[in-house]
């Protein structure tokens, strides 16, 4: 308890030195659902403890019982903002487990979605920031592009938000000319689009001083609290999976990594928007590399575990058998046990996968990002002002969906 | 000079000899077994020791194994080294009916939410962890869903009809 | 030198009620009336918990745009809103909380279930979600999708309207509504 001398309460009295406020599950919009009892002195914060499970789905449960193919939905859901890197994440999964080896093609078009997907999300965590900031403006602005995002998956896989892109081999079909359209409209598009927030915010007063200080983290103590992705980065340490690992052909691409140096919010927005830049730019550049790759190669040759097309399958018996066993999961999985990790948008995504040859996994965990490094909440917000909890929580960039899985 | 696989083992058998068992790299990744006793010190060794430095701890999970008697809850705990970029996964088992583990929190802090969710999940007690309760689930709830034998549906619905979903 | 003024001639205006009017006086029933005025001034309360909160913030951006039907401020307390709009999976820990944001509601509420998993449960039969929320509120229109479109999310408040603009004034006070609301153990 801290010491008060402008508080002076009689001896015995029942009456606390701290009020309890409740954050709870229900936050204005945006967030998710998290509760949060913060300890107040006044304004300030002395404690907080943290509620997580509200929207607990059992989705290890729920893989268990579930034939690999039909994993991918599951995981849209866990980072809904950036659906697409779970779902490359798992089909990446699969296929090391499996031996497939993609045609760079397939990695190139891979590496696209999931750049897309990055600044879909990060765009939602600095407009988020915004607006909990009270600029409005700058969310509205960028979810627009959002929107042109969302075209782009639709014309690719159909869907908007949960897209299950992709299958265990490459991708379900061919890219159209429209999605290229609809890509190059992006790229032309979204940089003014992202220099005018960055007007709107990086140098403006009011949010430079609202973020500053605010919730800031050492990197030895980030580290140990696991911590990954753009809160790591912001905090000092260049830790990113697609370069320590890389995997899906990001060893092709030149791009750099950017680091804050205190951890506080204002940081994690600078990191966040300067990893905006580098993925518009591998966009460019894997959209350059696909012109010199025939362009009708999009899964890899496993006719055992990616579906043929349905004229074969009704005058090829092989490809009647392959449909079949596919279909009803029979196909050869080998038994075996594997980690493996993409860069979601908010840190290490992980996929431990333990397979007893059977159809679908014995055990699948899910390594969440928010899950570890919201821990370090308590820690971030203590003797912060009730405002700047808020803005800390909204810069961590908490989706609940990946909080509870 | 760059950590191998094979640097790795030699070092733990150095030091715990034969506690340690069943190596094995599968993908890649080292992995190997210690009895339970002995979790703490083999992480501590790996986090202290300057050649070695697995400071960070990526996951830690649990696996229920019905069929191995004496031996059912697998605590599996994946280790990181960021200046080399090498990955460590560290099991150990316990029986179902004293599942009991050494809490990894004093190390790491980041143990503490996913310990947490081990025991929510399969029931492994987690000695000395300073706040051992649910963490997803209700708090209400009197079994541990992921254990095999639990089933994935909340069985007191009286509103599914039977036809339509095919028994 | 200033740029001419030009008028937007493409606003849609809201129709007038069946009514009797005269030389400065419009006489109609109340329930048309106050109707009217209700269902174009709805404020949700937008309690969105997951991926279809995401499509919500879309509906609520500027593409297509909830604001234009009269939705302009979200009430993000209970007690300042009309329309409870239930967006993405309700676990059986969030079931007590939904509970009370609804008791705090003030009549007249609505309720609208967004998507498949506040509807009925959705892909998830698992153990711990609530499988559709009207096991434990009374809801008023549904929306199917996974996530729906933001059109379909549309659609459903403009359902919501149109019970908004035909509900007699008398419903809340009626048996009917007594024995629904008691049936969920609400007084």
């Amino acid at each position: 308890m801290l010491e008060q001398p402008h508080i002076s309460l009689p001896q015995g009295s029942i009456e606390k030195q701290t009020t309890t406020l409740n954050l709870g599950p229900t936050h204005p919009a945006t967030h998710g659902v998290f509760q949060n009892i913060l300890e107040m002195d006044g304004e300030r914060v002395v404690n907080a403890e943290s509620t997580v499970g509200y929207i607990h789905r059992a989705f290890e449960k729920i893989a268990e019982r579930r034939p690999y193919y039909q994993i991918t939905p599951l995981t849209d859901r866990l980072n809904y903002c950036s659906a697409p890197i779970n779902n490359m994440g798992w089909h990446l999964t699969v296929e090391k487990l499996l031996g497939i080896q993609t045609p760079k093609r397939v990695d190139y078009l891979r590496v696209i979605i999931m750049e897309l997907a990055r600044i879909t999300d990060h765009l939602i965590c600095n407009g988020v920031v915004g607006v909990d900031t009270g600029a409005f403006t700058g969310f509205l602005y960028l979810m627009q592009f959002r929107e042109l995002a969302y075209e782009i998956y639709e014309e690719v896989c159909g869907s908007r938000l949960t897209t299950n892109i992709g299958r265990i081999g490459g991708f379900e079909r061919n890219f159209t000319p429209v999605a290229f359209q609809k890509i190059e409209k992006f790229l032309a598009g979204f940089p003014k689009a992202l220099k005018e927030f960055e007007t709107l915010m990086t140098r403006n007063r009011i949010f430079v001083e609202r973020t500053t200080g605010v919730g800031p983290i050492s990197a030895e103590r980030a580290m140990n609290y696991g911590f990954t992705g753009p809160n790591l980065r912001a905090a000092g340490v260049d830790y990113d999976v697609r370069v320590a690992h890389p995997y899906s052909s990001y060893e092709d691409f030149e791009f750099s990594i950017p680091v804050g140096s205190t951890g506080d919010c204002y940081d994690r927005y600078l990191v966040r928007n300067a990893e905006m830049w580098q993925s518009l730019s591998i966009i460019r550049q894997a959209m350059d590399k696909l012109k010199s790759l025939p362009d009708d190669v999009y899964h890899a040759d496993v006719p055992a575990y990616y579906l043929p097309e349905k004229q074969d399958v009704y005058t090829k018996m092989e490809a009647l058998i392959y449909h079949f066993k596919i279909i009803m999961g029979e196909s050869d999985i080998l038994p075996g046990e594997l980690y493996n990790a993409v860069e979601g948008a908010n840190g290490e995504l992980g996929f431990y996968l333990i397979s007893d040859g059977g159809r679908s996994p014995y055990r699948l965990h899910f390594r969440r990002p928010c899950f570890i490094y919201y821990q370090a909440y308590p820690e971030l917000v203590k003797g912060a002002m009730l405002s700047d909890a808020i803005i800390c929580l909204s810069s961590l960039n908490l989706i609940a969906g990946e909080l509870d899985a | 000079m760059s950590l191998t696989n094979d640097y790795i083992k030699q070092r733990l058998v150095e030091k715990f000899g034969e506690e340690l068992t069943s190596f094995e790299e599968p993908f890649g990744l080292l992995s190997f077994t210690a009895p339970a006793a002995l979790n703490l010190k083999v992480m501590q060794f790996l986090y202290d020791d300057e050649e070695l430095q697995f400071r960070f701890l990526t996951d830690l999970t649990a696996v229920h194994y019905p069929n191995q008697v004496g031996a059912e809850l697998a605590v599996v705990y994946h280790l990181y080294n960021f200046r080399e970029k090498v990955r460590l996964r560290l099991k150990i088992f316990v029986p179902v009916a004293a599942p009991k583990v050494f809490t990894a929190t004093k190390l790491f802090e980041s143990a503490n939410w996913m310990e947490r969710e081990s025991y929510d999940f399969y029931g492994v007690e987690f000695v000395g962890h300073p706040n051992l309760k649910r963490i997803l689930n209700v708090d209400e709830m009197t079994y541990f869903p992921m254990r095999k034998e639990f089933p994935l549906e909340d069985q007191t619905r009286v509103d599914k009809d039977d036809e339509m979903f095919g028994r | 030198m200033a740029r001419p003024v030009q008028f937007n001639e493409k606003v849609k205006m809201v129709e007038i009620p069946k009514g009797y009017s005269g030389e400065g006086f419009f006489a109609t029933t109340f329930d048309k009336a106050i109707g009217a005025a209700r269902k174009n001034s709805i404020w949700p309360l937008p309690f969105a918990t997951s991926c279809c909160g995401i499509e919500f913030m879309a509906t609520a951006a500027s593409h297509y745009d909830l604001a234009r039907f009269g939705a302009e401020r979200m009430a993000f307390t209970p007690r300042q809103c009309d329309l409870l709009m239930v967006m993405g999976t309700i676990a059986k820990k969030m079931g007590p909380v939904l509970r009370q944001v609804y008791l705090q509601m003030a009549e007249p509420r609505w309720v609208i279930a967004v998507g498949a998993c506040a509807s009925s449960g959705g892909v998830f039969d698992t153990y711990s979600v609530l499988q559709g929320i009207d096991q434990v509120i009374p809801v008023d229109v549904y929306v199917p999708g996974c996530p729906p479109r933001p059109e379909a999310i549309l659609d459903g408040f403009m359902r919501i309207q149109e019970l908004v603009g035909q509900e007699s004034l008398r419903r809340r006070h009626s048996d009917r509504y007594k024995d629904l609301m008691n049936s969920y153990g609400i007084q």
